[in-house]
């Protein structure tokens, strides 16, 4: 099939409406799944850490929610260029639909890193490089949703929201790499570095599996979202309204 | 591509770009604020602020750990392996704290040089593995 077709497809939001409806009880039912195999795996089934005990097992909610907190903003921010290049109306959709699930994640890893810290490190809480720029980064996420909603007209609004996210895009590097540009009480990388992963299998394969899960959790839930506003965006168009009759 | 999309595309690529640069000179300007802590080096040094609180971290050295009788009052070493401060706390110790751990701590130095702490947190490291694991490790490496 031809590439620029495919682009052409998925960019109208009927043609996309149909699809996602078709694909998402697979992706929720595959989430399911793994998000179950993980939790399995990672609080049954891996042992105890030489130094943490048992208390290290937050780390497979823990780690996977601050990589999707990564992730999805780079797609929200990515999403919000290709909508101000090409005037793309599902890209802003996916953009600004992005936005309350990066937030959650976001929320997620700070709580469950705060929780862990306290009897790990003996603080809820540090104002060091790497804690205060993931902070930084729920607040952009906040942000995008407020400036999103302070403007009546959608698509006016979508393109101040982009390049909101655009301008935040400089701090996804400095969330990465804080633990290893300055001191920081926050630990260096254990799977994300070119070195070999510095845990042991047992503990990585589940830790692998959540990361999958969540990453469907947000495809499956960027769906739903979508969907939703193509059909509150679209509600006086021709093929909605068939839509509400057929059913 | 269209010229007013692609004047949009360089308009984004120059904006990211800027940022980026702006952000980098701000971070390399605040580099030194952005430390968390102080090394025993550096506070031998005098790097460290005089009469002021700051944090010093390093390694626990292996065998200085002494408490003092009916208190809570404790002593150890901190080293970076180039320099050894001696570090006076009173109060509870996080579950991490051990002989060899790494740690961060807040106080001041006093007169004599010792670093009187308020606070001591564990620094974890980004090691995970089952204790059998780790104990052979060890065998491996003695």
């Amino acid at each position: 099939m031809n590439i620029k077709r495919l682009y052409h497809q998925f960019a109208s939001p009927p043609y996309f409406y149909r699809i996602s409806g078709l694909w998402l009880p697979y992706i929720m039912g595959l989430f399911v799944l793994l998000f179950a195999a993980g939790l399995y795996g990672g609080l049954v089934t891996a042992p105890t850490d030489y130094e943490q005990g048992e208390a290290y097992r937050i780390i497979f909610v823990h780690v996977p929610a601050a990589w999707m907190s990564l992730f999805i903003y780079m797609v929200m921010a990515i999403s919000g260029a290709i909508g101000l290049i090409w005037r793309m109306k599902l890209a802003e959709i996916v953009s600004i639909s992005s936005a309350p699930i990066g937030a959650s994640f976001t929320f997620l890893a700070l709580a469950t890193g705060s929780i862990w810290g306290k009897p790990m490190w003996n603080t809820w809480w540090v104002w060091d490089a790497r804690l205060t720029s993931e902070l930084l980064l729920l607040f952009l996420y906040l942000g995008v949703m407020a400036l999103y909603n302070a403007i009546e007209d959608k698509r006016t609004a979508a393109r101040a929201v982009a390049i909101l996210a655009l301008v935040g895009v400089v701090n996804i590097p400095v969330i990465h790499y804080s633990v290893e540009w300055w001191n920081t009480l926050h630990q260096g990388p254990t799977v994300t570095k070119f070195d070999k992963p510095s845990i042991h299998l047992s503990m990585l394969i589940p830790l692998l599996i959540m990361a999958v899960a969540f990453k469907l959790y947000y495809i499956g839930s960027l769906f739903m979202r979508v969907r939703t506003e193509i059909i509150v965006r679209e509600q006086k168009s021709k093929w909605v309204k068939d839509l509400a009759e057929e059913s | 591509m269209k010229p007013a999309r692609k004047k949009r595309l360089f308009f984004i690529i120059f904006l990211v770009t800027g940022i980026t640069v702006a952000a980098g000179f701000a971070l390399y300007a605040f580099n030194q604020n952005l430390m968390f802590y102080f090394s025993p080096a550096e506070v031998k040094q005098g790097k460290a602020p005089v009469n002021k609180v700051f944090r010093m971290g390093g390694m626990v050295v292996e065998g200085t750990f002494k408490k003092e009788k009916d208190t809570l009052k404790v002593f150890f070493d901190l080293t970076d392996y180039e320099n050894t401060v001696t570090v006076e706390y009173t109060g509870l110790l996080p579950d991490l704290f051990r002989e060899g751990q790494g740690i961060i701590s807040r106080g001041k130095l006093n007169a004599e040089g010792v670093f009187v702490a308020e606070e001591v947190l564990a620094k974890h490291d980004e090691n995970y593995m089952p204790p059998e694991v780790a104990e052979s490790l060890k065998k491996n490496k003695k």
